[in-house]
């Protein structure tokens, strides 16, 4: 299984990248959006896959009577999906503004930083 | 995009989508759920509204500034990390409070449920914060 | 010892306010934090004469070792006391000096703190606490150099002087390090106990090469000179104090402190007498062709100092001795005759030259007899304390006839500045274009002491050798020393030298006019010079800077990515092929339909997102990405991950075709070639990553935290969702940094999109 999503992971890499190396904004920030998703799934892949069931205790239990999954990678990939939206919501706006200012969306014609 | 379906629809999701967000908040500590994703429920319920009409009714709808509710989301989430500071613990260490119930039975109430609601906010008010700011946009 | 150094320090950061509130007696109520310092060190002297040094110390980075501690034994309290005494006067100086210049407190902090660090710098026992103050010196020199900074020439001088003795710092710092770990103690005290360790220690000549480079730069050694001249652009009360009596011979102090610990060998000897000598004659020759006040009296600074060096290069009792006298000796004749130079160029509108100064005694008559003092003991005439200094010096080297010579030339040289300096501007005509009044009282203090103590000292020899020059010497040579001072030891050899050294030194004077002549001629060889070296350094850095930005900051996102990422590739790939192949391919989990089907429409979508030439769809098609992961975690035992992947997805979908409208379509197509290229960069990546996740797995600590957690989470935290649990109790903080994270994103977001930069009206 883990093979498969090393798989899944290494395109969304790679893809995400690749993106990122156009010249739109728009298709910098989905870019953007596929890498995160392959770190991602990185994080919860390296962190173990185990199909022993969400971590959360059933109704009337004090301990796990089974291994559950492992807690740590998913409270870090929540915190990571939240934060990943935010940057993406801020490129976003940064990039629109850009845009109407400098009135262009083409990434290599904004090495400089006089507006005209 | 204003379609009569779309508009009807929300004016009947709406309610229940924000009672579902409080309800995954509170229910967070125990199952599926909590601040992250009760606040992003909320966000979205008005995120819909506003799609459905337009950004300035569902401004209308919130009443608030957005801006004022993840400061005040912030706030909550801080001060939840006082009280264990007269017990001498850490700051923000959980602590917890068993409220008897007038029905009989004791609810527990802690620190770290205080600071789920901040969290709640803060995500409810950020999303809203670019939403409304992208939505406006001409 | 700590709490004086304190209220220095913090005397320093209180003068601008200071001279806030009163601009008139700041240099007053300031110079009260020195004179407390040099009241404590004279009550110390009869303690520290005897052989019982002042300790104290204080923890304070226990894990590194590091202690704030200080020890005042006779060599330190020969430094500290001239630089908090020399150091009072010059606050008081630098009063009259800067009279209702508006920056007059920034000089005074600057030149305090100054003080404070230099203090530091004798004062501490630890070697890091040594190696801070020894920079915080470096870095208020730079400050103070460059005083003036409007000016080019002192911004240069200012850069050249930091750069130069921050550069030794560092070789300063590798030796220190070196010298602690040989020595097995960061403690001085305890160092130079360990000559023996040392000498037969395998590093000893590395340690010695470093320490002598942080210490020949600071202390402007052949061939590192060259910035002390040109330091002489900061203000006058700078130069006086940093320049001559304290700073520069911060180089002469270490190296005398670890005399015991790395001296009595041949590569001591060798290194120390030859740079020595060298500074000494090269400093006194070109001193024999300046012009400018201040340049004349830098470049015998030079010399001083190179023969300080070489005194404590040769290293036998009595050439310390022969040091510790000079120090003292030079010290009070260089500062004075600098406070003088300053008072003559403050108080005729600016005038530096030697030879259009003269005839000043009428209009300046306290100067000039305090010039008198200080020039003549600067020559080394009888009965000042240079000639007491230059005869303990010449007896000290009677073994070595070449010393000698150069001892001869040097003081013939010393001989006409203090005359260039000294009776030069006072005597003869005074120019018809030159107006002159007396220095201020404040600027006064100065001279008139440091003159008086020129010739006054010469009464108390025996006082002095006792209880300044016999403690100092002692703590250098490490063993019990009498030094007995005299100012009249008979009609000897060194005597006859000392005649003929002054009867050449008068004779040079003469004909003063042809040396500058010649000097003038030959001033095409500076171009051969270290000065012309480090120039040439100095742009080669800049050079290289200029075409590695180049190269390197395109300005293309592509190219930095590019770069990034190939690195990370050839990092990773490097790290993962000396790792070996992947031996643990058991234990994995099962391979599912449901999920395989998953995988090929999470890669499939990718694709699509990548290759589409259409915004929506390719927004639509990372949406589908996204609840393919929601459908991973969900099978994977993530609930929570799951319904916040599916709401996040959501939003973001939404949120970008509510602001794609406002972008034009596609329509900036690379060309092929750079297409290809960034697939073949875009798949070494993929590849990589893959590989990387496949040798990570089961790569398990001893005890993951993961277990704790697990644990604790329903007895102590009172909650059934170890995920939320983790983020709301056990990482709460993180948690709160992560929504500050989302509130400040949030806030950027609204202002950039609230806030528009004025249209610009009118046009350009």
């Amino acid at each position: 299984m883990e093979v498969v999503l090393a798989i899944v992971i290494g395109f969304l890499y790679g893809g995400g990248l690749y993106l990122m190396m156009r010249r739109n904004l728009i298709q910098l920030i989905i870019g953007l959006g596929l890498l995160s998703h392959g770190a991602n799934l990185l994080i919860f892949t390296a962190g173990g896959l185990r199909k022993g069931g969400a971590p959360i205790l059933a109704d009337g239990e004090k301990v796990f009577s089974t291994i559950p999954a492992d807690p740590l990678p998913q409270a870090l990939i929540l915190t990571s999906i939240v934060i990943s939206f935010a940057v993406t919501a801020f490129a976003l706006v940064l990039f629109l503004r850009t845009y109407q200012t400098v009135g262009t969306d083409d990434v290599d014609e904004l090495k400089e930083t006089e507006t005209e | 995009m204003t379609s009569i379906i779309l508009r009807t629809s929300t004016r009947y999701m709406f309610p229940p989508l924000i009672v579902f967000s409080v309800y995954l908040l509170l229910r967070g500590h125990h199952f599926p759920g909590g601040g992250f994703v009760g606040g992003l429920f909320a966000g979205s319920a008005f995120a819909l509204y506003a799609l459905a009409y337009s950004v300035s009714d569902a401004r209308k709808a919130f009443r608030q500034d957005p801006r004022d509710i993840t400061a005040g989301g912030l706030a909550i989430a801080l001060l939840s990390g006082i009280p264990p500071l007269f017990s001498s613990h850490a700051f923000l260490t959980g602590t917890w409070w068993e409220v008897p119930l007038p029905m009989g039975g004791v609810l527990d109430v802690g620190t770290p449920l205080i600071f789920d609601v901040g969290v709640y906010f803060v995500v409810l008010g950020v999303l809203l914060t670019v939403v409304f700011a992208l939505g406006e946009e001409e | 010892m700590l709490t004086l150094l304190s209220i220095i320090f913090i005397a320093a950061l209180l003068a601008p306010f200071v001279h806030r509130l009163c601009p008139k007696y700041t240099g007053a109520i300031l110079v009260t934090a020195p004179i407390a310092m040099v009241i404590w060190l004279l009550k110390k002297i009869p303690e520290v004469g005897h052989g019982h040094p002042v300790t104290e110390s204080f923890q304070w980075v226990e894990k590194l070792d590091l202690e704030l501690a200080f020890h005042l034994d006779g060599l330190s309290l020969l430094f500290a006391l001239l630089i908090s005494g020399i150091g009072s006067l010059i606050v008081l100086y630098t009063q009259g000096y800067f009279k209702g210049h508006p920056q007059q407190g920034r000089f005074m902090m600057y030149i305090i703190a100054f003080m404070a660090s230099m203090l530091g710098v004798v004062l501490a026992d630890h070697l890091l606490l040594v190696f801070i103050f020894w920079e915080l010196t470096s870095f208020t020199s730079y400050l103070l150099i460059g005083f003036n900074h409007n000016s080019p020439d002192a911004r240069n001088a200012a850069l050249q002087a930091m750069l130069v003795t921050v550069l030794g710092g560092l070789f300063l710092m590798a030796g220190i390090i070196m010298l602690a770990g040989a020595a097995d103690t960061w403690r001085l005290s305890e160092i130079i106990q360990r000559g023996d360790v040392l000498l037969a220690h395998k590093n000893y000549l590395p340690i010695l090469i470093l320490v002598c480079i942080g210490a020949f730069t600071k202390s402007a050694q052949f061939p590192f000179h060259f910035w002390l001249p040109n330091a002489m652009q900061a203000p006058t009360p700078a130069s006086a104090y940093l320049h001559s009596s304290t700073m520069v011979k911060a180089g002469v102090y270490l190296l005398a402190r670890l005399h015991p610990a790395l001296g009595s060998s041949e590569e001591w000897t060798l290194i120390l007498t030859t740079i020595g000598t060298i500074t000494f004659l090269l400093g006194a020759i070109m001193a024999l062709g300046q012009k400018v006040l201040k340049r004349l009296l830098a470049y015998t600074t030079v010399s001083a100092l190179g023969a300080m060096i070489m005194l404590l290069g040769v290293g036998t009792s009595y050439t310390i001795k022969a040091m510790a006298t000079f120090i003292l000796a030079h010290a009070f004749y260089k500062a004075a005759l600098f406070l003088i130079a300053g008072g003559i160029t403050h108080e005729t509108g600016g005038e530096t030259s030697v030879d259009k100064l003269g005839g000043l005694r009428k209009a300046m008559p306290i100067s000039f007899a305090c010039a008198i003092l200080a020039g003549l003991s600067m020559g080394g005439f009888p009965p000042f304390f240079g000639f007491v200094a230059k005869e303990t010096w010449l007896h000290a080297l009677d073994h070595y006839p070449l010393l000698v010579g150069a001892t001869v030339i040097g003081g013939a040289a010393y001989v006409l500045v203090g005359f260039a300096v000294g009776f030069k501007p006072f005597l003869g005509k005074m120019p018809a274009e030159l107006h002159a009044h007396e220095i201020p009282l404040s600027m006064r203090f100065g001279p008139i002491v440091l003159g008086l103590c020129c010739l006054a000292f010469s009464f108390f020899t025996g006082s002095i050798g006792h209880n300044l020059v016999q403690p100092a010497a002692t703590a250098i040579v490490a063993k019990e020393l009498e030094v007995h001072l005299h100012l009249w030891a008979g009609f000897n050899k060194a005597f006859v030298i000392s005649l003929i050294t002054l009867m050449i030194g008068i004779g040079l004077y003469c004909s003063r006019s042809f040396l500058v002549a010649t000097a003038g001629r030959l001033g095409v060889l500076v171009k051969f010079g270290p000065d012309a070296a480090y120039q040439f350094l100095l742009n080669g850095v800049l050079k290289f800077a200029a075409w590695h930005t180049r190269v390197l900051q395109t300005g293309i996102l592509r190219d930095y990515i590019r770069v990034t990422v190939l690195t990370t590739v050839a990092l990773v790939g490097a790290a993962l092929v000396r790792a070996g192949g992947f031996q643990r391919w058991e234990n994995l989990a099962p391979v599912s339909i449901r999920i395989a089907l998953v995988a090929i429409l999470m890669i499939s979508a990718t694709f699509a997102t990548v290759h589409s030439k259409s915004r929506l769809r390719s927004i639509l098609s990372m949406g589908v990405v996204g609840f393919c992961m929601a459908i991973l975690f969900t099978f994977f035992g993530a609930p929570d991950l799951a319904m916040t992947q599916l709401v996040i997805e959501t939003l973001t979908v939404i949120l970008l075709v509510l602001a794609f409208h406002h972008f034009p379509p596609f329509r900036h197509g690379s060309k092929k070639r750079t297409r290809a290229t960034d697939i073949i960069i875009a798949a070494s990546v993929g590849i990589t990553i893959s590989l990387l996740v496949l040798a990570a797995l089961h790569v398990q600590t001893p005890t993951p935290v993961s277990d704790f957690y697990l644990e604790h989470s329903y007895k102590e935290a009172h909650g059934r969702n170890v995920v939320n649990v983790i983020l709301v109790d056990f990482r709460a903080l993180d948690t709160l940094g992560e929504i500050t994270v989302l509130t400040i994103a949030a806030l950027g977001a609204y202002a950039l999109m609230k806030l528009k930069p004025k249209k610009e009206e009118g046009g350009e």
